[in-house]
């Protein structure tokens, strides 16, 4: 080969390198994931942050191909992954406008996201109407579902009922001679129909047990002197609170001083989120959920062993339920996703094939099996757990646990939650 | 225990609290006219000082009841710079404006130092209950107190006492009142107003900052904590009479009980009762209980 000839040569095999990579690019551009979540304000801190890092940690190991099988595939099906994350502070206008942003301007394929409950409802009939994959991670809110059909929006983790039906039936079968019960929750949606669930179940499983004082302070008010007094007057058995945040950290570090938590049995709903900043001051048998079996309560297998590792390797601390919420969406977008594309190397699922691949299907993540089965397959149910605090070593372990079945504390498909609290028998 | 005590002991921990804060945004609105916006700000911020101050005062492994001082310096130290950037990096370019503008200027300063927080100190709570545990509890009847609460009554009382004593038993105090009833003629009297402003506004953001120290250790200090101070404290000065200090200490009372009584009788209403009581008084009295009589000027 001459010296031309191989200029020749080299000139079209680079520009055939270069056409073939560029198709190859076209072929397959990155999967955009719109995450939506807390990066400033009171929820932040507890929420929205341990989520955001689970998404990145989720993105990264995705793209490496280092999840567990079946989850192992590079990105979503061999496709690499992007996230574009944005804050979730500002209200609900807001959000439904930086959902369309989302979409229409920053291109998104899907979004996961929203913590707060009334962000969830406001966001959900947008991306119905724009036919835009949403998988709300972590706000609790049964009324989406039950008050709305969708097609394109999934939770892929519990509601809110499963957790107070769970510590309603918990307090009543480790606490026998109750008599009077208490709440303290934050004055709006999320305290009150937690509130609420707590209170109808007892009613229908313990209707001898009577409500002594139902306290709503206002969502981050901080100081809770009063309220305590007020419920230590009482002298409730059982107090219930479903407080997150800066206030759940208030309400433990003003009550157990004045003996809130030994004169009563207090079951804190979030109270997980508690334990990785407060293992020293939430006394000894107070009783916690996780907002289903994760974190503290997660099942031992591989997903869980990944996230638990990956997390504290990268952020020097243990993963919160918020982190678990959000590795169990986007396992659910990979699984869909993969599912949908099936054995075809070549193909790029369709957004109505990925919801259609999702919808009332079964898979495994870090706090185990999750079966989509409400909301005609668009809600998924799991079981839950609770059990007490007891401190080892400087660390919060949990004893006494029990575990919940999925169908135990959730409603069967098409009933309303606050139908189905009602239908619940005494045992 | 009967309620009504603990109505009485509740509600006087929160006016206590209250009035610590509030009796600052009093001294500035008085001397300077400003109804500072910001002044939760100065209480968030003292916060996470003292948030600062302790983790780093109990990782030295110093003795226990030396946190007490760390709380009150790291007050003293924060609320004179803040006040200091403030007064004479904002608030000075702005003399003489439209209260409504002031308003507007203090506002957009609140947000801005939101950010500058959480810039500063990040969005993760911070913990520092030490303090709260070291005063022991106080039992009265049923119900367990800690000893830190009276603490905070105390200092409420001692803020009372020494700023009426210095307005008016000391010659400064008579030069600051001159200032609060008249600052033009004052400063025709050879009175350097600018520097009274400047003292008021350090010593209102000095009892912010206090407030927000004291509170810390009973708290999760998190970023969005000014916001809900910020409704209170105006709560109290509009009861009271703004630019009034025996005005905040009736407004901060009348605040603390009905709430106490709200959340002890009533706790469905316990919002609401506040705001009720603030509508009321602006009814009856529309400058406030302990409003001053306005002279006419020419």
């Amino acid at each position: 080969m001459t010296n031309r000839h191989s200029v020749r040569f080299l000139l079209a095999a680079s520009v055939a390198a270069f056409v073939a990579s560029s198709a190859s690019a076209q072929e397959a551009p990155a999967f955009r994931i719109g995450i939506v979540t807390f990066l400033s304000g009171a929820a932040a801190g507890p929420f929205g942050i341990p989520a955001k890092n689970a998404a990145d940690l989720f993105a990264e190991a995705a793209n490496k191909g280092a999840l567990p099988a079946p989850y192992a595939a590079k990105g979503f099906g061999g496709r690499a992954i992007e996230l574009v994350t944005i804050d979730e502070a500002g209200g609900a206008t807001k959000q439904v406008s930086e959902f369309q942003n989302l979409v229409e301007q920053q291109k998104v394929d899907a979004v996961v996201g929203y913590i707060s409950s009334g962000d969830c409802v406001a966001v959900a009939p947008a991306a119905e109407q724009m036919k835009k994959l949403l998988l709300l991670f972590d706000c609790g809110t049964p009324r989406i579902f039950e008050e709305g059909s969708y097609k394109y929006v999934f939770r892929p983790v519990g509601h809110a009922a499963m957790d107070n039906v769970a510590a309603a039936i918990y307090v009543n079968a480790t606490n026998k001679d109750f008599k009077k019960y208490a709440g303290i929750n934050q004055n709006y949606a999320w305290g009150q129909d937690s509130w609420n669930d707590f209170e109808a179940t007892l009613k229908a499983i313990r209707p001898q047990a009577v409500v002594v004082s139902s306290q709503m302070p206002k969502l981050g008010a901080g100081q809770y002197n009063a309220e305590i007094s007020a419920i230590l007057a009482a002298e409730p058995e059982v107090l219930h609170s479903s407080f997150w945040g800066g206030d759940l950290e208030g309400l433990v570090l003003q009550g157990a001083p004045r003996n809130l938590f030994k004169t009563m049995n207090v079951v804190l709903t979030a109270g997980e989120t508690a334990t990785h900043r407060q293992a020293q001051q939430i006394p000894d048998g107070t009783i916690i959920g996780a907002r289903g079996p994760n974190a503290i309560f997660a099942p031992e297998n591989a997903y869980n062993t990944w996230l638990r590792a990956a997390y504290s390797a990268k952020f020097n601390a243990l993963p919160s339920y918020p982190s678990y919420h959000m590795v169990q969406s986007l396992l659910a977008l990979k699984f869909a996703y993969e599912k949908a594309k099936g054995g075809d190397t070549n193909k790029a699922p369709t957004t109505d094939e990925i919801a259609g691949a999702l919808r009332g299907t079964t898979f495994e993540g870090p706090s185990g099996t999750v079966k989509m089965s409400l909301g005609g397959g668009q809600q998924a149910i799991q079981g839950t757990a609770y059990g007490r605090t007891k401190l080892v070593d400087g660390k919060t372990t949990v004893v006494d646990v029990r575990r919940f079945a999925a169908e135990e504390v959730n409603p069967p498909d098409g009933v309303k939650t606050s139908e189905w609290i009602k239908t619940l028998k005494v045992k | 225990m009967s309620s009504l005590l603990a109505v009485l002991i509740d509600g006087v921990m929160h006016a206590a609290w209250l009035f610590t804060i509030a009796v600052g945004l009093t001294l500035i609105y008085g001397v300077m006219k400003i109804l500072n916006m910001a002044h939760g700000s100065f209480y968030a911020f003292g916060a996470y000082c003292c948030a600062t101050a302790l983790g780093q005062y109990f990782a030295a492994g110093l003795p226990p009841m030396g946190a007490f001082l760390a709380i009150f310096m790291s007050a003293l130290i924060g609320g004179i710079l803040l006040g200091l950037i403030v007064e004479r990096g904002i608030l000075r370019l702005f003399g003489g404006r439209d209260p409504i503008v002031m308003l507007l200027v203090t506002y957009a300063l609140f947000l801005v130092l939101e950010d500058a927080i959480k810039l500063i100190w990040g969005v993760d709570p911070y913990i520092v209950g030490e303090p709260l545990g070291l005063l022991g509890v106080v039992k009265i009847g049923t119900l367990v107190y800690p000893g830190y609460n009276f603490l905070v009554v105390v200092v409420a009382v001692l803020v009372c006492v020494v700023l009426t004593s210095f307005l008016q038993q000391t010659a400064y105090g008579k030069i600051l009142r001159a200032v609060i009833h008249d600052p033009e003629v004052s400063s025709t009297l050879g009175i350097n107003v600018t520097r009274w402003s400047l003292v008021a506004f350090i010593t209102g953001s000095v009892l912010a900052a206090l407030g927000g120290a004291l509170t810390a250790p009973t708290i999760s200090v998190v970023p969005g904590m000014a916001v809900e101070v910020v409704v209170m404290m105006f709560a109290v000065v509009v009861i009271g009479g703004l630019g009034s200090i025996p005005g905040t200490i009736i407004g901060a009372l009348v605040v603390g009980l009905v709430r106490s009584a709200a959340v002890h009788f009533w706790p469905e209403v316990e919002l609401f009762s506040i705001y009720a009581v603030m509508a009321l008084v602006l009814v009856v009295k529309p400058k406030g209980l302990f409003a001053g009589m306005e002279l006419r000027k020419i």
